[in-house]
């Protein structure tokens, strides 16, 4: 039938132009994505970011009294402390984890990997809520160290720097095991075996081969864990003390009191700092990796 | 000495295991607890918390808010950001890298500042304590992982399976429909699978956009939690743990089905 024939060529041509998508259609099927976020996320993040240097006229009052601001500094040195220190907490017990999967076989770190994805996925405000009743004055470990007659009063755990770092610590585990994790797993072992075949002790191996082919998926975790540390709210907002108060959580009290222009600025200086780590992470590896499950 | 290093890794290894489990574990017995408060070990067993939260309508009313609110979150950001990945991974056009950050950006940018910015823009729209800007605001915050998902199944394709039919005279549709999209389908499910999860769980944005109307369930827990950590939250951290947990699990299966699929030898 000539026809079909016709048709068969018809289709190929056309069709194989389609699904490899010449420049223009890839973007044509991005478009709706595209307007989508202009319109419903970036436009009012952005108009609500303006509001730091613009009313009625441009001007950097604002950013010129949050500098001066000592509350302000306050806050971001706190922010900044818990942030290092959780960072580095992350990093002294990813690595084990992150190690160990990457020497097991290939099946068995998939199945262990899901009991570290399993908290990852859980939700944050549940994991911190598990937090409060393990660390309550009336929680699971002041009950058990009453009960085994260690103390006699209860201990002050929640609402203290200890609780806010343990359960940040707990919340963000598994995005400085992932990235390390992907780096040791495509390691050429070979590496490690001819440093031991050639009498190197096990610190040595370590410190002069193991950890710095790990550099990668390290950094990658130190900067991503920091990140994202810096911006948290809910956590420290109900396992902190009064002096542990963080920059999200001050920029969320200025909304409430609808101080737009100084919740903005402080928004500003957020983002920046937030900007320029993170920009570090992306010459390292790409975001995708992280969140695609495991690779 | 080897031993003794073996040993200790090994026991310190499963010490940071249980460090991430032990908390959620230890949420589910208190949630079966015959108490009047939180103690552990429970004094009994009770299912009087569950009572609590089925029989309460701000409870039931918030889960099905959440619910309703997810599963829109699902269709809108797996409708917008499956062809998005199609065309962000076969296309080459200008902007691509921006683009890719602008998708990627809810991802990283701190969770306040998403948050009060909706609120800023959404409040003038007159859309705050409507579910419908907690649907456009956690889809905005859903649609990188649907991208990020069905991405990486596309890499994964071969795209000889397309060219066959493509030879074989279907249309370009037709081979979308029957080839592609089976295909990538798991990409496509974890995707939906994460959108759903990130709205459900999503309190952030919840706090500024849900007003006094439309009260999510992480919303209903926080406003709880902050009053009085009574053991029903124990059980509203139950159901969550293993919904979550389900349809992770769910999703990974899925996954795992795809790479088979994608390293099975073909025509051999």
């Amino acid at each position: 039938m000539p026809q079909m024939d016709g048709d068969v060529m018809r289709s190929g041509r056309f069709s194989i132009g389609a699904l490899s998508a010449r420049p223009s259609s890839g973007g044509l099927l991005a478009a709706p994505l595209i307007v989508y976020l202009l319109i419903f996320y970036a436009y009012p993040v952005l108009a609500m970011l303006e509001r730091s240097i613009y009313r009625g006229s441009w001007t950097a009052e604002v950013f010129v009294a949050l500098v001066k601001d000592e509350v302000f500094w306050r806050v971001m040195q706190i922010t900044a402390t818990i942030s290092l220190i959780v960072t580095v907490a992350c990093l002294l017990l990813a690595y084990p984890v992150a190690l160990f999967l990457a020497r097991s076989s290939k099946s068995a770190a998939n199945l262990m990997i899901i009991l570290v994805l399993i908290p990852f996925w859980t939700s944050i405000l549940v994991r911190t809520y598990a937090w409060m009743v393990l660390l309550g004055r009336r929680g699971v470990i002041n009950d058990f160290l009453l009960g085994a007659g260690l103390i006699e009063r209860p201990l002050q755990l929640l609402n203290t720097r200890f609780a806010v770092c343990v359960a940040m610590v707990h919340v963000l585990l598994p995005f400085m095991v992932l990235p390390i994790y992907s780096t040791l797993r495509g390691l050429d072992w070979r590496l490690i075996r001819a440093a031991e075949g050639l009498g190197a002790p096990p610190l040595a191996v370590f410190r002069q081969v193991l950890l710095p082919l790990s550099l990668p998926g390290i950094s990658a975790g130190c900067i991503l864990v920091f990140t994202l540390a810096i911006g948290f709210y809910i956590t420290p907002a109900l396992v902190g003390g009064p002096g542990d108060l963080m920059i999200s959580m001050l920029i969320a009290n200025q909304v409430n009191v609808l101080d737009w222009p100084q919740a903005a600025a402080m928004a500003v200086v957020l983002l920046a700092v937030v900007l320029v780590i993170f920009a570090g992470f992306t010459r390292i590896m790409g975001i995708e990796k992280i969140f695609q499950g495991q690779r | 000495m080897r031993v003794v290093w073996r040993t200790a890794f090994y026991g310190l290894v499963i010490l940071i295991f249980a460090y991430l489990l032990f908390p959620i574990l230890i949420v589910i017995p208190l949630s079966f607890s015959s108490g009047k408060y939180l103690a552990f070990p429970p004094p009994g067993f009770s299912l009087q918390w569950y009572m609590n939260f089925f029989t309460r309508s701000a409870w039931t009313d918030s889960a099905w808010l959440s619910i309703w609110v997810g599963l829109a979150v699902t269709a809108l950001s797996t409708l917008l950001g499956t062809p998005a990945a199609i065309g962000l991974v076969r296309g080459s056009f200008a902007g691509k890298k921006l683009v890719n950050a602008l998708i990627l950006s809810p991802v990283i940018a701190p969770g306040i500042i998403v948050a009060i910015g909706l609120y800023f823009a959404y409040a003038r729209y007159g859309l705050v304590g409507r579910p419908l800007a907690l649907v456009l605001g956690h889809t905005a915050l859903a649609v990188p992982f649907v991208v990020i998902n069905v991405s990486s199944t596309l890499y994964g394709l071969d795209r000889r399976l397309e060219y066959a039919a493509l030879s074989l005279g279907a249309s370009p549709w037709a081979t979308f429909r029957q080839v592609t999209l089976p295909l990538i389908r798991p990409g496509v499910f974890a995707g939906a699978v994460f959108a759903f999860i990130t709205s459900f769980d999503e309190l952030l944005v919840a706090l500024f956009l849900s007003g006094t109307t439309a009260v999510t369930l992480p919303r209903r827990m926080w406003e709880q939690i902050r009053f009085d950590i009574d053991p029903t939250l124990a059980s509203v951290s139950t159901l969550l743990i293993t919904i979550t947990t389900s349809l992770m699990v769910g999703a990974e299966l899925m996954r795992r089905r795809s790479e088979r699929l994608r390293t099975a030898p073909i025509g051999r």
